[in-house]
């Protein structure tokens, strides 16, 4: 046993998940706090078949990432804040097209150059609303190293099983620090690979409208399609027939929203019989954490909902949570952002506040604790 | 041992801070069956400017939530700067190691002050100032116990080039020893 | 009639390249985009490349739309970034032909930075840059390839932004083989095109082309075949004359024909031989 654990970073652990889970194509652009993932794919792609690039900028990692994947081959980028922002358009163009990848943003303090090395969660409506028009949207968020390895593999099987890219959001804080871990054996975790077509190339759809989500071909193998950002046919060639846009624009919503159950996941600590519920992610729900077993310790029935999936995000959980509650306390390293999805879920059924942070410093426990305190 | 234990390393960039962070992270949890997480805060620079390092130990199956410093129980200051900047959070009979040429104003509160010229032993008695974290690591071992001079050791040398072993393990023996006679004035 | 004196060569079968049903093409009555398909498509004839292996990318813009109309394996990206899709592409799948169907304002503006890194790569594909002075889809602003002086629905007063020499640029960017062809002279076209895709790295060619629709009605320039003969007559010279004439008749004039060829590391053998050699020893 002792052999196979490791003190890994968080960015490590996320090179090491996506090696896992089969990944063969990186490209990226230097950027702090996520290079550490480029520098480790750079080292280990080309020893085991796979390729690496460095490109000229964010926005050509992105599209580099995508004809990567094309090709067949499982891809990854990394960044942060301001390339995230730079890689929306095309993140869009593979929620239309139906290219999966997975994009690992390690938030860092903004808006703008903002703070590189602080932490930070303010990505996280960009995460869904980055890129413009209606899209789908998977994004999810480890807060412990060995996490961090697990929901990569699990962002690559989400990809790859939804036909959708997806975004693994954490923070400098998760991203930097280093615990020990146990890396998984081959076989220890489960590992998706898309769908091929096994039809005549002839009669090949790549978005065949039969399926929620169409098998889809590599290029250069004998299936020659066309693969366009306008809104397109089940045969991939674009269409002006609105009849067609509104099937194929609710068709790649409906992938996502009739599987809920299969992309959501969440973390539950001493919710049974909770008063105060507590809804965190990344570093923040380790303070959080922390804070819940201090209260339990006083008696004060304190609990806390931990989603590893933020979009789409948890409703179901956090409608329960809001029935069994008489608050829900959200901090978060931003001004404002998933408090407000709780309030829309939790739809006056119990009070909620927020605890914000946006000076580079990690919400501390005895600022969660003061609140718990209050309300108890 | 407590659910947590906090050690924090500080001095300036370059002095190797986050590595000692790491490798007392490897000592507790994988040279020894406790569980650590390690985390730090820098700034841009590579060299110069403060530079803190973190590290939370706990028992084998506690899981340590909170990563950072809350109360802590030993911390290392190789610069004034960060003596000043960081010993506010050294809790009650908590350890403040120094080095006693560059910190000339010692902080005062209730916490346990150790003095020793961490850095004036690592460039005179080894020879190379690179290795005054090393030393440190082996002061902060003897006094606090956390971890074993075994762990530690292998830990260390776990990190360190070939060509630099009998160089690291020398500071780490002259780390421990300085520390187990200081230890006794405590 | 200028048109009449090309020679038309022995009957060539278009469609087996083309997705027939995806026809008729959006390119307007004049446009020369047609024709540049046609000699590019004569080229791949000539080079018996596969239909399977052959990968057209493009970004946005009317030179765009031509991978929907050919039937290899197509991507139709987004403004000025096909470059680095295609990047990814041959990378991923050095089998893959690459061919990058892009315009003037595709590629040397939005998409100029790309431009650069992949001919300064070496990466192996043909770039063909559609080149008509005017962003046509947007309905004629000018581009960084429209003359001083000239018209356009965003230089109502005269363009004052001097132009980019594409080739000159891609040469300078490291790009191998660099070339200067038009619609006009259309076996002269195929003949670029054919030796283009027998190039091994990053293979330019930029196409002079007519837009009669915007450039030609806000400049004054009356007709599809009066821009053709413009192209002939006033526009270009070739590169096997151009030292032999004298400078009056060939002053203000580009230059047609392969610019530039150099043999030089092309990026994905460097990849395997260089990296993958050095990460699996």
């Amino acid at each position: 046993m002792a052999a196979k654990k490791k003190l890994m970073q968080g960015n490590e652990a996320c090179a090491e998940g996506a090696l896992y889970a089969g990944c063969k194509f990186y490209a990226g652009y230097p950027i702090t706090p996520s290079t550490e993932v480029a520098e480790i794919m750079s080292v280990e792609l080309p020893k085991r078949g796979g390729k690496f690039i460095q490109m000229e900028d964010e926005i050509a990692s992105m599209a580099a990432t995508i004809g990567g994947s094309l090709a067949g081959l499982k891809s990854l980028t990394a960044t942060s804040g301001p390339g995230f922002s730079l890689k929306q358009e095309a993140l869009g163009y593979a929620c239309l097209t139906e290219v999966p990848c997975v994009v690992i943003n390690v938030m860092r303090g903004g808006p703008s150059t903002g703070y590189p090395t602080g932490p930070s969660q303010s990505d996280i409506m960009q995460a869904k609303w980055g890129t413009h028009g209606d899209h789908p949207a998977i994004a999810l968020t480890p807060a412990y190293v060995q996490e961090i390895l697990d929901e990569t593999v699990r962002a690559f099987n989400l990809s790859e099983k939804y036909r959708t890219p997806v975004v693994v959001l954490y923070d400098e804080i998760v991203g930097h620090m280093r615990e020990p871990i146990t890396i998984p054996e081959p076989g220890d975790l489960e590992v998706i690979d898309r769908a091929k077509p096994d039809c005549d190339p002839e009669d090949y759809k790549p978005y065949d409208d039969k399926h929620l989500i169409a098998p889809l071909a590599p290029f250069g193998e004998g299936y020659r399609f066309h693969v366009t950002g306008l809104n397109h046919k089940e045969d991939g060639f674009p269409t002006n027939d609105s009849e067609m846009i509104d099937i194929n624009n609710r068709r790649i919503m409906q992938k996502i929203d009739d599987n809920i159950d299969d992309i959501c996941k969440n973390d539950e600590s001493n919710l049974e019989d909770a008063e105060i519920g507590i809804f965190a992610v990344g570093s923040t729900s380790r303070s959080a954490k922390f804070s819940v077993n201090a209260a339990r310790k006083k008696s004060i029935k304190a609990g806390l909902l931990r989603p590893l999936t933020i979009w789409p995000f948890p409703d179901k959980a956090v409608g329960e949570l809001a029935e069994k509650c008489k608050v829900i306390i959200v901090p978060e390293l931003n001004l404002g952002q998933m408090v407000n999805e709780v309030k829309r879920v939790a739809a006056g059924r119990c009070e909620v506040v927020g605890i914000h942070r946006v000076d580079g410093e990690p919400i501390k426990p005895a600022q969660i604790t003061e609140l718990i305190e209050k309300y108890s | 041992m407590a659910d947590r234990y906090e050690i924090r390393f500080s001095g300036s960039g370059g002095q190797g801070m986050i590595l000692a962070g790491i490798i007392m992270a490897e000592a507790a949890s994988i040279f020894g069956d406790k569980n650590a997480a390690q985390s730090q805060s820098y700034g841009p620079e590579s060299r110069g400017g403060a530079s803190r390092a973190e590290v939370i130990i706990a028992d084998a199956g506690v899981d340590i939530d909170y990563p950072k410093a809350t109360a802590i129980d030993c911390m290392l200051a190789l610069t004034q700067t960060a003596c000043t900047s960081y010993y506010s959070d050294v809790k009650k009979d908590g350890i403040l190691l120094i080095d006693e040429d560059e910190v000339t104003d010692i902080p005062e509160g209730d916490f346990k002050v150790v003095k020793y010229p961490i850095l004036r032993a690592a460039r005179e008695d080894i020879g190379k100032s690179i290795v005054g974290n090393i030393i440190s690591l082996g002061m902060i071992t003897e006094l606090t116990g956390i971890v074993s001079r075994e762990e530690m050791e292998n830990a260390v040398l776990s990190r360190v080039p070939k060509p630099f072993l009998e160089l690291n393990k020398s500071a780490l023996t002259l780390g421990f020893e300085k520390a187990s006679a200081l230890k006794k004035e405590l | 009639m200028a048109v009449a004196k090309q020679k038309l060569s022995v009957p060539f079968d278009y469609d087996k390249y083309l997705r027939k049903d995806k026809l008729p093409h959006i390119w307007c009555p004049g446009c020369g985009h047609g024709i540049v398909l046609k000699s590019l498509l004569r080229a791949i004839d000539n080079k018996e490349l596969s239909k399977n292996d052959l990968c057209m990318v493009s970004g946005i813009g009317c030179s765009s739309r031509t991978p929907g109309y050919v039937d290899f394996n197509t991507l139709h990206t987004i403004h000025g970034r096909a470059f680095s899709f295609a990047t990814g592409l041959k990378l991923a799948k050095p089998s893959l032909k690459m061919i990058i169907a892009t315009g003037d304002g595709d590629a040397m503006a939005i998409g100029g930075n790309h431009f650069i890194h992949t001919c300064r790569r070496n990466i192996d594909m043909l770039i063909i840059v559609y080149s008509n002075a005017i962003y046509g889809m947007t309905g004629g602003q000018f581009s960084p390839t429209t003359p001083i002086g000239s018209i356009a629905t965003t230089s109502r007063y005269g363009n004052v932004e001097p132009p980019f020499d594409i080739c000159e640029m891609a040469k300078a960017a490291g790009a191998t083989f660099v070339a200067r062809g038009t619609a006009y002279h259309t076996q002269e076209l195929e003949r670029t095109f054919t030796e283009a895709l027998g190039h091994k790295g990053t293979a330019v060619v930029e196409v002079i082309d007519s837009c009669p629709i915007y450039f030609g009605r806000m400049n004054k320039q009356r007709g599809a075949s009066e821009m053709m003969e413009n192209i002939e007559k006033n526009g270009t010279v070739s590169v096997k004359q151009v030292d032999k004439l004298p400078a009056e008749k060939t002053e203000g004039k580009l230059v047609r024909g392969i610019l530039h060829r150099v043999e030089k590391p092309e990026y994905c053998e460097q990849y395997d031989k260089l990296i993958v050699a050095k990460a699996t020893k």
